[in-house]
């Protein structure tokens, strides 16, 4: 097991640093400078900013700082809580190159802890209503049970967000009647209020997330528990009368899980590091957001930032799902390790 | 299988108590007001606004947005007037006066005037502002604002580096004489503009030298200013917190605690959020809303004049485009009144030139009409007729609904009238400025609103040294004349002079006016003193709000 | 991930014989999945048939028209500038149908190739190849997508190439996963010792079964496409106007739909009807090729 982890966080370090790399090289690949004002800055100037920037150093002196910009040099917890990469890890992002005055470092702190609580309700939404969902359809295959409510899930990957979150807005902002009625956007109220009201401007941002991946989720907790259901030694446990609920929950789930866990990794990155949509629907101050507009404003720094957080974040969620994996299937375990 | 209707409801539980759990749960223990009644009882004015601000340096700033926050938390020696845009309010400068050809102007300081960081505001805190700004090494889009200061433009263009040939004069610690190339009685008009705020000199320098532009002053925990409120907080594409100013020398007059400015970019986002109860103004209403809101709800919509001019710009140094009747022909196959009246919807008026009509008795020679059949005659002597042998070319827009709806309408009506090809390309609202400033796109969707309430404002962006003339086109009459404007005192004068500029411009057309702007826009009730003015600038000092409780 | 990933395994397992026909049976016994099959024919030969079933020109503006509601002339109403929305529709079905096809017939054609080399050549090269797309799966695709769409010149096979490019990693991944079981099976071991030649081999023996599961993942892969195109016109960076998809209808629908939702129902209705159709399909036929399924 220990072994297993050694290898697999080598692994990924040199996987992080040739994603590294690639940034790097697209990033001088894309035409158009960076510095290109929205005045015809004279020459001088536009020479002055690049110098600023380093662009003007050979390639590999640009390429040498980069990399130790973004490598960690050092360890501290507390900053990290804080989501504070300079200080917690010594890695340097620079400067925004469409934000003024603003660093890629923070940018980050501010959005990533947006992103990721709105990210942490989505997937309790989901992963409830995807299992539960699933698992009936499973048991009822090819019934009204297995398709309706699979439909009613599916709703959420056959309509784009962009229409689903309007709606939702629509039904939960407008027509509900009034004391139920929720905030349409923002991501907390714009007045003094106690903590919780700002639980019920997240509710459907959250909503609306969710039943995205609740599809996933449904699906494969569908597939799986239809493999697990056909075999043998649920056949025993029907036959020797234990009751179906027990079938599912006791037997059933523990090893239909298994795929269902390996889907969650990378869905729980991304939930993690944003929607755009969502967050450009709500308003809400997310990393999602910061992702697509460095790539619409050619923000270079951002997108790199940007771009290394959410391959870090997969990566680290990969691992820790081929742990949890691992740990769960002791077959596996041996084949890793051979 | 023996499965029971118990386990199957059983397992629909989870699906049913997540729906009603979150609305029930939590809808239900909190407040029952909206939000706007809240914040308007606490004095927090919630306005949409835009798009996120870019930067918050005054002298580098050029969009609304920026400029709607700047006016809120900087003064300059004018302020904005209440109710008369033309109207100087005193800012900084409790009052002046000016000699007898108008060219040399002094203003007397308050004593009272703070920064928010306690230092007084002094006559050599603005001499240095305007310093900053004509650095060349800072680059700043306005600095030829200031062109009428004597001396200004060759320090601007570096021919001199002694900035005491500028005519700054700093009298003493609260007087300040401004020394101009000619008679300029509408100064005060200009100086409201944020080109001539004053930057605290102490709070630059701690971050960088006068002119570099890449500083940390502007930082929400570094930024002095000296307006009647200060910056409080600054949560990237959430909010702008403003808050009232503890030090600004007409404090007792501000009636609101604060203002958030909240950079929503849809339209349609911007318009549920005012129709949730979530914000007090709607910046931008989608065109679809319109009529809603006039027949159902005629007191919250309002229809302001705005000096402002849409247009389509040409790219002059691309041929065809470098031919005054190709780019007529465009022109007049423009049918601006089907558009104001069936696409826009606003009340806009058809743009007959390019300067407002009837700004400061100010009329415009033009008389640009839809005329089809003379379009098509321009385009064939141009060598194209019927259109054959047109290049295929783009029309280069920000991406927003409004822009999309006038292009795609433009785009069918070349192609019915001249027969000709185009395609819409849409970009990012940086990315579209910078295409637009270096000349890379072929025809492109422009507004100019004015800087100020003078025809000058519309004119000045056309000759060649412009910044924001971004056509390639130059005309060294035009040039000529606008120096000759610049010091010419006599009102009458000046307007036939200005005429003469427009009529130049008209002929050669290097750009396609299409409307005059309508100022559409939605105000709860509950925010008072709002006057409607021509630049849309809306003093915050003077707003107050008083919760009527009422809801749409 | 693990090198051996259950999912896969569990899912796709290799018949011992081509059970085609049982496949069929079983997916004929599916409800759903048929009427996805034909609900998606229909809708896709209807607006294959445009040019000739539409009423009026997708394009044709009449400004004093502007929108109205579904009638008697034009079914389905009309948009903002007075253009027929049953003809957009239509139209934008064309577009967005093929942009799916052709985006998915790219991701297929890099994704079956690479994964078909990598589980076939094993060793060091699967390593590095599989490794290559570790990596690419770690990366944002949209950031990569707009980059793309960004720079090059804003045309339709761009929109294909673009949107294949970055769909093709999880087929690479199953196809690569098959190979591997493939590998082991005794009657390629049989084959070989019997002296079939190699391209003989890959054409009878490993393609057939290949088969299954990149149809099975192709079909749920057009779904996703046409959602990633859609989203893309939410970015402004899909098809150039005047041209629709059904993304860039639901775009402007949406925004409008309070004031006129027949913008947005009627193509909300064939994008969805269509995504459900061919979800449906691919489980059913997911379903079928699964011998140990409940049913059976």
């Amino acid at each position: 097991m220990f072994r297993f982890l050694i290898s697999r966080l080598l692994q990924t370090i040199l996987v992080l640093y040739l994603i590294a790399t690639v940034v790097f090289v697209m990033m001088k690949a894309v035409p158009g400078g960076p510095f290109s004002q929205e005045r015809n800055v004279s020459e001088h100037i536009l020479q002055k900013l690049e110098e600023q920037y380093g662009l003007h150093d050979p390639l590999h002196v640009q390429y040498a700082k980069y990399m130790w910009n973004i490598t960690p040099k050092r360890l501290s917890p507390r900053a990290l809580l804080a989501f504070d990469l300079k200080e917690g890890l010594g890695i340097d992002f620079g400067y925004s190159f469409r934000y003024e005055g603003r660093t890629v470092n923070q940018l980050i702190a501010e959005s990533l802890p947006v992103s990721a609580e709105l990210g942490f309700y989505a997937l309790i939404i989901a992963a409830l209503l995807g299992i539960s969902t699933g698992s009936l359809a499973a048991l009822k295959q090819n019934s009204s049970w297995d398709h309706i409510p699979m439909a009613i899930v599916m709703i959420g990957i056959c309509l784009p967000t962009f229409v689903l979150g309007p709606i939702l807005i629509l039904v939960f902002g407008f027509w509900v009647p009034e004391p139920f009625r929720l905030p349409v956007l923002f991501w907390e109220p714009s007045y003094d209020a106690p903590w919780l009201e700002s639980l019920r401007y997240r509710i459907l941002p959250a909503m609306t997330l969710g039943l995205y991946y609740a599809a996933g989720i449904a699906r494969l907790t569908r597939g799986s528990m239809l493999e697990v259901l056909g075999q043998d030694y649920i056949r025993t446990a029907r036959a020797k009368g234990v009751s179906p609920f027990n079938v599912v929950v006791k037997h059933g789930l523990r090893t239909g899980m298994i795929p269902v866990i390996s889907y969650l990794g990378p869905v729980a990155a991304h939930l993690i590091t944003g929607s755009f949509v969502i967050e450009y629907i709500f308003m809400l101050p997310g990393l999602g957001r910061h992702l697509i507009n460095a790539a619409l404003n050619r923000d270079y720094t951002l997108i790199m930032g940007t771009v290394l957080v959410y391959a870090a974040i997969l990566i680290l969620f990969n691992f820790i799902v081929d742990t949890l994996l691992v740990w769960l299937n002791p077959r596996l375990r041996l084949r890793s390790n051979a | 299988m023996g499965m029971t209707r118990r386990h199957i409801l059983w397992s629909l539980i989870p699906q049913g108590i997540l729906l009603s759990l979150f609305t029930l749960v939590f809808s239900s223990c909190t407040e029952s007001r909206t939000p706007v009644e809240i914040a308007s009882a606490q004095g927090m004015l919630l306005l949409g606004n835009g798009s996120e601000p870019h930067g918050l340096d005054p002298h580098l700033t050029t969009g609304v947005p920026e400029h709607n926050i700047l006016h809120a938390i900087f003064e300059g020696l004018i302020a904005y007037h209440p109710t008369d845009e033309s109207a100087p309010e005193p800012g900084v400068a409790e009052s002046w006066e000016h000699n007898s050809d108008a060219s040399v102007w002094t203003f007397h300081l308050r004593h009272d005037a703070r920064w928010s960081n306690g230092d007084p505001v002094l006559a050599s805190d603005f001499s240095y502002s305007i310093r900053r700004i004509l650095s060349p090494a800072l680059g700043a889009q306005y600095a030829d604002q200031l062109i009428v200061l004597k001396g200004a433009e060759d320090f601007l263009k570096g021919n001199t580096t002694d900035f005491a040939t500028v005519g700054v004069e700093v009298v003493d610690t609260h007087t300040l004489r401004l020394h101009l190339i000619g008679p300029t009685p509408h100064l005060p008009g200009m100086l409201k503009h944020n080109a001539w705020y004053p930057v605290n000199p102490r709070v630059i320098e701690a971050f960088g030298s006068i002119d570099s532009r890449e500083s940390d002053w502007t930082r929400p925990e570094n930024l002095v200013g000296n307006g009647a409120f200060r910056i409080s907080r600054w949560v990237t594409n959430s909010y702008l917190e403003v808050l009232k100013s503890d030090t600004y020398w007409d404090a007792d007059r501000v009636r609101i605690k604060g203002i958030r400015f909240f950079p929503i970019e849809k339209a349609s986002t911007e318009e549920a959020a005012f129709r949730a109860g979530q914000i007090h103004y709607c910046s931008n209403i989608p065109i679809d809303r319109i009529e809603f809101y006039r027949s159902k709800h005629p007191e919250v919509i309002r229809f302001d004049d705005y000096l402002g001019t849409y247009f389509y710009r040409f790219n002059t140094t691309r041929p065809p485009l470098d031919q005054p009747l190709v780019r007529r022909a465009l022109t007049l196959a423009i049918d601006t009144g089907l558009i104001v009246r069936e696409v826009t919807r606003g009340g806009e008026t058809p743009a007959r030139g390019f300067v407002y009509d009837g700004v400061s008795g100010y009329h415009t020679p033009g008389n640009i009409a839809f005329d089809p059949e003379t379009a098509r005659r321009l385009l064939a002597e141009a060598g194209f007729p019927e259109g054959s042998g047109f290049p295929k070319m783009d029309i280069l827009i920000n991406t927003q609904e409004a822009h999309k709806m006038i292009a795609e309408a433009i785009q069918q009506m070349w192609r019915d009238h001249l027969g000709i090809d185009v395609g819409i390309v849409n970009q990012e609202w940086k990315v579209y400025l910078d295409n637009q400033v270096n000349l890379r796109y072929s025809i492109s969707r422009s507004g100019w609103i004015g800087d100020y309430v003078d025809p000058i404002t519309f004119l000045m962006i056309w000759t060649s040294d412009s910044g924001n003339n971004q056509t390639g086109w130059s005309n060294h009459r035009y040039d000529e004349l606008y120096k000759q404007v610049l010091v010419t005192g006599d009102p009458g004068l000046r307007n036939a002079l200005m005429g003469e500029m427009e009529s130049i411009f008209l002929d050669e057309l290097p750009v396609a006016p299409i409307y005059w702007y309508t100022r559409k826009y939605l105000l709860h009730p509950d925010v008072k003193n709002w006057h409607p003015k021509l630049l849309d600038y809306h003093p915050f000092k003077f707003i107050q709000l008083e919760p009527t409780g009422f809801r749409l | 991930m693990p090198e051996s990933d259950p999912i896969i395994n569990q899912a796709f397992p290799l018949p011992v014989r081509s059970p085609w026909g049982e496949a069929w049976l079983r997916l004929m016994k599916n409800r759903m999945a048929i009427a996805g099959l034909v609900c998606f024919s229909a809708i896709t030969l209807l607006c294959l048939l445009a040019p000739w079933v539409a009423p009026f020109d997708p394009n044709a503006q009449d400004l004093l028209k502007g929108p109205t509601p579904p009638g008697s002339s034009h079914w389905f109403g009309t948009d903002t500038l007075g253009r027929d929305l049953a003809a957009r529709t239509l139209f934008g079905g064309r577009i967005s149908i093929a942009v799916g096809f052709a985006a998915t017939l790219v991701a297929m054609t890099i994704g079956v190739a690479w994964g078909a080399i990598a589980g076939y050549s094993g060793g060091w090269l699967d390593s590095v190849m599989m490794r290559i797309v570790d990596i690419l799966y770690s990366l944002p695709f949209m950031i990569f997508v707009i980059l793309l769409m960004t720079i090059f010149e804003r045309s339709l096979l761009l929109l294909f190439v673009a949107i294949g490019c970055v769909e093709w990693l999880t087929l690479s991944r199953i196809v690569r996963g098959q190979m591997l079981q493939l590998k082991t099976m005794p009657y390629i071991d049989a084959a070989r010792a019997l002296g079939v030649r190699r391209v003989r081999l890959i054409i009878r023996h490993i393609i057939p079964n290949l088969l299954g599961p990149v149809i099975i993942y192709s079909t749920l892969t057009v779904p996703s496409v046409m959602l990633l195109e859609s989203s893309l016109s939410f970015l402004g960076l899909g098809v150039q106007p005047p041209d629709s998809s059904w993304g860039s209808l639901i775009n402007d629908g949406a925004e409008k739909m309070i004031s006129y939702p027949w913008l947005l129902v009627f193509p909300s209705i064939f994008f969805s009807l269509t995504l459900f159709s061919l979800n449906f399909l691919g489980d059913g036929l997911r379903d079928a090729l699964d011998p140990k399924s409940n049913s059976a």
